[in-house]
């Protein structure tokens, strides 16, 4: 780009071609600028008494407990179990709903059939689920999994079938007169329409099963960042909990990135 | 090949087609949209191998009428057939269709856009199939711009995508709604005599629907003139203009004449 304008215009714009695209690239760093002023902040409040220290440490008490935490080991077993169970529960509710979500779009007896369900299951809180799956499945990862694929389920069936069910009228003609047949109007037309839609829902579902994750780990888990969150409590060791907060802010950021940069790279029209 | 002289209503001289049918054949086609009669009791037969344009103001029923003979719209009265069979019984299988809008896959470059039309039993990743894909972006003028998706191209060329995607189809009738009406005065000319060409070369029917009256007399051999809403056929303009055609031909400006006047401008 830059070397193109350089040869179509003069010295000055040639000097703003080669500036622009730098300017640009490190914007996102202007991100950072007020979360960096909030740990300054939230420093000289704990260091100035404002807080008392057993109630919110000091930023450099938490990372000073997390790298105590992972020299000896401990850490990683909570962060790896937490992954594991997002990564199988994300799995397994992505599945489920990409099936749900093409029959109902594509089928309007079965959009009928299961919407309403779906629609009024979206909308009970996570915590609500946990008990009942622990009656159900134990307090072994199957119930924690299953949670976090309810999570993970929703975003991706209400999405991908709305998705479906909306792709343009002007295409599936263009599919009718060219005589595509039902299955290459499918696979020429209809799924590529959605999706854009199925990684909306994907996003979302990544999402929701972090949140599902620390509803399953706080009741009922001995190992996770959840596990980590609640034993903070039980210790009165607040940074601990500050400490496994920023964990997950920081997996679910990474991770939400992680299938925002798919989206991008799939959805390049 | 071109019955020149019919009225619009005769079912043909059935002189290249054995079974005696018109290529197409409409008769007193009534749609509705609601309350809305867009068209009615229209009457059409065009012979196999015709190139037969309809004009007509806005809102008069030209596009619904190519809807009808592409199978696009299921419930209508009276009748329409393509080679003798309706419409709804299969009939629109051999009809191409060009859309008005250029209604290309997003996501899917130039080629693929394109290979959609091919016909069904051809298998579009064959290199014959990938060839004549090239060919037909070449013919449209687009070459270079095979891997380029819909967004990155300008309305004009979207236009010509959508256009060679309906030759690719090789339909024995070609419907054409106003195929040409978002490019250049010069592309325009262009892909009009490439029309023509593949028109010649196939012996296919063609059903163009336009708004521009020198288009209309330039290509076709009867010009059918819609009026009014509802739509009706007002008057058929027979083309007597030998081709290949001079845009300045004297038949050809009694024919526009005569066509601007039958629609009452």
């Amino acid at each position: 780009m830059a070397t193109t304008r350089e040869t179509e215009s003069g010295d000055v714009g040639a000097a703003l071609a080669a500036a622009l695209p730098d300017a640009d690239r490190f914007r996102w760093l202007l991100g950072l600028v007020v979360p960096a002023l909030l740990v300054v902040v939230w420093h000289l409040l704990v260091a100035t008494g404002v807080f008392a220290a057993h109630q919110l440490p000091q930023p450099l008490r938490v990372v000073e407990t997390l790298y105590g935490m992972a020299a000896t080991g401990e850490l990683w077993g909570h962060i790896a179990i937490t992954l594991q169970r997002v990564f199988f529960g994300t799995l397994l509710g992505v599945s489920v709903g990409i099936v749900l979500g093409t029959i109902t779009g594509l089928y309007g007896l079965a959009q009928d059939l299961l919407d309403p369900l779906f629609q009024s299951l979206k909308n009970i809180p996570s915590l609500a689920w946990v008990p009942l799956f622990l009656l159900w499945f134990g307090i072994g990862e199957g119930a924690k999994v299953l949670l976090i694929a309810v999570g993970a389920f929703f975003p991706v069936y209400l999405n991908l079938s709305t998705g479906i069910g909306n792709v343009s009228e002007d295409l599936l003609e263009v599919a009718e007169v060219y005589d595509l047949g039902r299955i290459e109007s499918l696979r020429r037309v209809v799924f590529p329409a959605a999706v854009p839609s199925l990684l909306v829902g994907i996003r979302g579902g990544v999402g929701l099963a972090w949140m599902f994750v620390v509803a399953a780990e706080l009741i009922a888990a001995s190992q996770g960042i959840g596990f980590l969150l609640s034993d903070g409590r039980v210790l009165a060791r607040p940074d601990i909990i500050v400490g496994s907060i920023l964990l997950f802010a920081f997996f679910g950021n990474l991770s939400d990135l992680a299938v925002k940069e798919v989206e991008q790279r799939v959805v390049d029209w | 090949m071109s019955s020149t002289g019919e009225e619009v209503d005769a079912a043909g001289d059935g002189g290249s087609d054995p079974t005696g049918d018109p290529a197409l054949a409409v008769r007193g086609l009534t749609k509705r949209y609601g309350d809305t009669v867009a068209l009615d009791e229209v009457d059409l037969a065009v012979d196999d191998g015709e190139f037969v344009a309809v004009v007509g103001p806005s809102g008069c029923g030209k596009s619904t009428l190519l809807r009808v003979l592409s199978g696009l719209e299921e419930r209508f009265e009276g009748r329409a057939a393509v080679d003798g069979v309706d419409v709804r019984d299969g009939g629109s299988d051999a009809v191409g269709m060009v859309f008005q809008e250029p209604r290309l896959l997003a996501w899917a470059d130039v080629r693929a856009n394109v290979a959609v039309g091919l016909p069904t039993d051809v298998d579009p990743d064959a290199p014959a199939a990938r060839d004549r894909v090239d060919d037909l972006i070449e013919t449209v003028g687009l070459d270079g711009f095979a891997e380029s998706r819909p967004g990155q191209l300008s309305g004009g060329m979207a236009q010509r995508v959508s256009l060679a995607r309906g030759l690719a189809y090789e339909p024995e009738v070609l419907l054409l709604d106003e195929p040409f009406s978002a490019l250049d005065q010069l592309t325009k000319y262009e892909q009009q005599d490439n029309l023509l060409d593949v028109w010649r070369e196939r012996g296919a029917t063609v059903a163009l629907v336009t708004h521009d009256v020198e288009e209309a007399a330039y290509l076709a051999d009867r010009v059918v003139v819609l009026g009014g809403q509802p739509g009706t056929v007002e008057t058929v303009v027979d083309i007597e203009a030998e081709r290949p055609r001079d845009r300045t031909d004297e038949a050809l400006l009694a024919a526009r004449r005569e066509i601007t006047d039958a629609l009452g401008v």
